[in-house]
Formats: C-alpha cells, structure tokens, sequence
C-alpha cells in the first residue's frame, strides 16, 4: 500500500511517522500534491495553530488538493479541526469538509486546563474506523479547540462539554486524539483506517 | 472524563537510568528503553527523561536514544535536561519527543519560553522547576540541578512563565525528592488552583497512599516518580487499581 502523509507547518509528524514504522508500514512524507493525489491512503496530521496552517495550505494549494481527495483521508488533531468549516483559532476559514464548527474550550471551574491534556475516554463510536475498539476506550488528547457535535460525528469525548473526537463524511475521517501516542487503543484504529476500503 | 496520569520518570547518565537521594548519590537503575517499554506496557501514561549530563558531546547521545525511545514506545514521553536553544529543541522534537522539558535555562533568560512557544506550540513547552521550601516556610526555585539558589519565589515564576507560555508545570521538592515520605502537597495545590496549565507533582512518591493525596490534597494533574517504579516498589497497574478503587480517575 501507498501512504502518504501530508507534510505542512504543524508538529508531530515525525511521530505519526514512527507510529506507523512500529505497525511496520512505511510512508511518505511530502507535500508533492502529485504524490499525494497518487496514494492509497492519505493521513493529515498536525499539532500547532489553525491560521498558521491553513496560510500554509493555502499558499502550496493544498488545500484545493486535499478536499478533492477520494480515497481514504485521516486527519488528526489539527488536521482533523481544519478540515472543519470554520475555527475559532484566530478566525480561521478551513477546509469545510465536515460541517462542524471548530471553538475554543472555556475553563468553567478552577481545577479545568486549557488545554485538555492527557487520556480520555472516546464513546458512542461508530464506523469501521472504530472496529474493535470498546466504548469508553481511553485516547491521548492535546488540544485548546474543540469540534461541536454534528452529523459527522462518529467519536464523542466530555471534556467541559461533550464534543466530537471523531468526524467522518465519505472517505474523509478525522480523529481530536493523537492514534499515535494512544498506546494499543491507537493502533487499533491506525489499523483500521489501514484497512478501509480504498 | 480526563484522567489523571501517572508518570515514570527516567534520569539519564551516559545513556543509562540512574537515580540519585536529594538529587545526590546517584546510583545506576538500568536500561532506559528497556524500563521505558517495560512502563509502557504496565499503563504509565507518559514518560519522562531528564538527561543529567547534559554535556555538549552527551546531546548527541542523547538525541540518539531519543530516536530509540520514539521507535519503541506508544505513548508520549517529554525529554528535558541542558535544554537552551531553538535547536536543541527541534532535534529533540525531529527525533521524536512530544515535549521538551526547560528549567535553568529558561530561568536566566525567560523570553525563551515565548520563543520555544511561539515555534513549537505551548503544549511542547513543560517547565521543570526544582522547589525547595527554606526556613522561613516559603518555596524558592533552585537551578543547576538543584545546586544554585534563587532569590525567586516558586509561585512567582509559575505564574510569569506561564504567562510567557509553558503549557504544564513539572514541579519537583528538592525537599521530598528521594525521600519516599510523600509529595509537597501545599505548594503543589497552590500552583493548580491558580494556574491554567497542568501541574505534574514530582518528588517524595513513596507509597500509594502518597499518590491518592497527591491527586487529592495536592490538586496535582499528574504525578511523576522514579525509585519506587525502578526498583519495582510500587507496580504500576496495582497502583491505578489501587486509585482507581478510591475513586480517582486513571486509565486502566
């Protein structure tokens, strides 16, 4: 299979990189659209800041490319809020693939961080993206913004409120936690997304 | 709902583990990947490595065994120790850390966290601060190492650097610190009830009792320790059973 993930301005590629070398899958990095528009499966990573990025995107065309994609996409974390409508992160217009709008968490007690840092649990899961993987399951999330909850939902998280941690609409899937720091749990859906149909 | 993390921490001495009482006498506790991978299975929800020798010719060891660790384990790990420039950060970061750690550094030159943070993100950015409570009951942050006193109060340069953009608080009692006696609870509560960043306790987890009062008392996020995990003191999942049972949330 040919993977590629989108390299752009936003962190912890490497990471996902690495992830995918321990479920013994190699990939490409790049931000060649041809290359990108060639692979079997597209994984868009990101930690980092939504206008930053999509200045980036926008400036490369990108993000022309990326919404055009039909074969299977994983977004994560950033990746995931920019394939969002809209973010609250400094304004910012995104991709507009899933219609959820992306907004910023608002401590409401003390004891609340911003961000939410650490393991979480994922529920009311749905799609293939999640097979095997037990409700109530815990993810590592890193992240001060937040998708609401909508159509596209296939993951939801109660951090403050409930929210999405999971967006899906046709071959585009988007996940708020980090697969690839998410211990077992993580490869499982690394796996998965892995074993969608093209 | 988020859970509160356990945290093994790994000194690292010429690519080894070691661990020292009062931040002295240091004695040598294993392989690092080894124990790393070894936590990593148990359920410990990060890791951290504070590397103590932090010469130049050591950096490049220890980017090396950072590129190891980021192969071998699937959980997030914060590397710290001799930290200074955007550079040393991005090696780290590249090879695959998903924090960095900054402590004396960032003190003698505190527009470095704005910087780090500017170019990383804050969520890369853990300040490790080493706290010692002297006699007149107020907590002062320490350098070196824990060899060079300030005249700062601990809550003091919390606050300032978080301001400037740290995304968590690594707070460790020079006081506690090897001592098993149990965490800083006050001065650990303090920080969390008034700063918007998580705070990981570090220094005097000896039982896990201590580790309850920590999350409870001590409002801590996270709490990190080292002897009792590597001499196999305390094993990691009977601890989250054991918190878990007193109803504070852990990943099990």
């Amino acid at each position: 299979m040919n993977l590629t993930i989108v390299q752009y301005n936003a962190g912890n590629i490497q990471s996902v990189l690495y992830a995918l070398e321990r479920l013994g899958v190699a990939a490409t990095v790049t931000d060649d659209p041809a290359l990108i528009q060639a692979s079997d499966k597209v994984i868009f990573p990101g930690v980092g800041e939504a206008s930053t990025a999509m200045a980036y995107l926008k400036e490369r065309n990108l993000d022309q490319i990326i919404v055009a994609l039909k074969q299977p996409v994983l977004g994560i974390c950033l990746g995931m809020q920019l394939m969002c409508k809209h973010s609250a992160e400094n304004d910012t217009n995104c991709l507009g693939i899933f219609d959820e709008q992306v907004l910023a968490f608002k401590a409401t007690e003390k004891t609340n961080k911003v961000p939410q840092m650490g393991w979480n649990n994922i529920k009311h899961l749905r799609t293939d993206l999640f097979i095997g993987v037990p409700e109530n399951s815990f993810a590592y999330f890193v992240h001060g913004y937040y998708a609401g909850l909508g159509t596209g939902t296939i993951a939801t998280t109660n951090y403050i409120q409930e929210y999405s941690s999971g967006l899906q609409k046709n071959n585009f899937y988007g996940v708020q936690f980090h697969p690839e720091k998410s211990a077992a749990v993580g490869e499982q859906i690394i796996q998965n997304f892995l074993s969608l149909k093209s | 709902m988020l859970t509160k993390r356990i945290i093994p921490c790994l000194d690292i001495k010429d690519g080894r583990t070691v661990k020292g009482v009062n931040f002295e006498q240091i004695r040598d506790a294993g392989d690092p990947i080894e124990l790393a991978a070894l936590y990593a299975s148990q359920g410990a929800d990060e890791l951290v490595f504070l590397d103590i020798t932090a010469t130049v010719e050591q950096r490049k060891t220890l980017s090396a065994l950072v590129h190891k660790i980021a192969h071998h384990i699937n959980i997030p790990f914060t590397v710290g120790g001799g930290i200074k420039t955007e550079a040393d950060v991005r090696v780290l970061l590249q090879n695959g850390a998903d924090k960095i750690a900054i402590n004396t550094a960032a003190f003698l030159d505190p527009i470095t966290i704005n910087r780090f943070a500017k170019q990383f993100g804050s969520q890369c950015i853990v300040l490790a601060i080493d706290a010692k409570c002297e006699a007149d009951n107020l907590w002062y942050v320490y350098l070196n190492g824990g060899r060079t006193k300030t005249d700062k109060l601990v809550v003091d340069w919390a606050k300032e650097a978080v301001d400037l953009g740290v995304g968590e608080i690594l707070l460790t009692s020079m006081n506690h610190d090897g001592t098993k006696q149990g965490f800083a609870l006050d001065i650990t509560a303090q920080l969390s009830e008034n700063l918007p960043v998580p705070i990981i306790a570090s220094g005097g987890g000896g039982t896990e009792v201590h580790f309850l009062e920590v999350f409870t008392k001590g409002k801590a996020d996270a709490a990190l320790a080292a002897s009792v995990f590597h001499y196999k003191e305390i094993a990691i999942p009977d601890l989250k059973e054991y918190l878990h049972q007193s109803g504070v949330a852990v990943r099990i």
